[in-house]
């Protein structure tokens, strides 16, 4: 809703992301063994510990401070692809981030973060990488309607699309054909990351 | 003596960054700085951005660094690292679209010459064009 002054608690992004990402061990390892390394799961649970031991020094930094200590903690302990691609996207979504803000301020910022994954990734959407629930989530949120509901809705369907998706990019490619009918584990674990935004996001309708 | 280029070798395993070391070492003839580092942060197959960061540091060269790497991952985290590296490396710090081994002997043969980052560089991915 235009107008609306939201906060981002960061105390509570961090601990519903290293909590999703523990929870989710099993499942992201299961689908990084269908078309990549294995290692997905492994390599985001040990972010996930990472991101609980700054967790206290993070309550005491303004929000701007604090994610973009979340992306350099991601890019330092997560490793893979995935590691730097995290660690640039809150890095990048993070400057300018102010303590209270509008959809459409969010939005923007959100959109600088997806944006330099793209450009250090190389990545555009349709490739099978996390991309394909970042954007869609970021276009979603420029449109100014986004609800909690709707961020969920998106995210989780745009991973479900990657089902389909022939793999461009990472491990996954040097499948070809064959890594059709696996959900890329990049765009899932990112699902988690985003219903982790989005739950942590005070205001959102 | 001028400076010479210098070089980090980045794989996702350690025993391959070691043993690529050893033999761009070997015609080296020991006149180069060469790091190399592979592995997850805790342990195991992967790469780690502080690794790579460190070896960075290592063989800083006012003449350039020229980046070696095997997968994705090794190509990412490299590209982060120099990306945050400050201006004046930065810029002297460049990433080879080339095969590991093949690349980093080829760019320690290059580089213990006493070639140019760009020629160093340049000469380590005429490799990859086969």
């Amino acid at each position: 809703m235009r107008g609306l002054a939201l906060r981002l608690h960061t105390d509570g992004l961090v601990g519903g992301i290293a909590r999703r990402l523990v929870a989710s061990f099993e499942e992201l390892t299961a689908l990084d063994s269908a078309i990549g390394d294995a290692d997905h799961g492994l390599n985001m649970k040990r972010g996930a510990t990472a991101l609980l031991d700054i967790n206290a020094r993070l309550r005491a930094l303004p929000s701007s401070d604090a994610v973009y200590a979340i992306g350099q903690s991601m890019a330092m302990s997560v490793g893979g692809a995935s590691g730097p691609l995290y660690g640039t996207f809150f890095m990048s979504f993070s400057s300018g981030f102010a303590e209270e803000f509008e959809l459409n301020d969010f939005a923007r910022q959100f959109n600088r973060g997806v944006s330099a994954v793209e450009r250090l990734g190389r990545v555009r959407a349709g490739q099978k990488t996390l991309v394909d629930v970042l954007r869609p989530v970021s276009d979603h949120l420029a449109s100014g309607t986004a609800t909690r509901q709707t961020v969920r809705m998106i995210a989780s369907s745009s991973a479900e699309s990657t089902v389909a998706l022939l793999a461009q990019k990472g491990r996954a490619a040097y499948l070809g054909e064959r890594s059709r009918g696996h959900m890329d584990p990049g765009a899932r674990s990112c699902v988690l990351v985003l219903e982790a935004m989005a739950d942590s996001l005070e205001g959102l309708q | 003596m001028t400076e010479k280029v210098g070089i980090v070798i980045v794989s996702h395993s350690i025993d391959i960054a070691k043993g690529t070391y050893d033999m761009a070492s070997q015609v080296a003839k020991g006149g180069l700085r060469i790091a190399y580092c592979g592995g997850a942060a805790s342990g195991g197959l992967g790469t780690s951005l502080p690794a790579i960061q460190k070896a960075l540091d290592e063989v800083w060269s006012p003449a350039g660094v020229v980046v070696l790497v095997d997968l994705g991952g090794a190509e990412i985290n490299s590209e982060l690292a120099i990306e945050m590296l400050p201006l004046e490396r930065r810029e002297k710090t460049l990433l080879c679209n080339a095969p590991i081994v093949e690349g980093a002997v080829m760019a320690a043969t290059e580089a213990a010459a006493g070639s140019s980052l760009e020629v160093v560089r340049r000469t380590a991915e005429e490799l990859s064009a086969s």
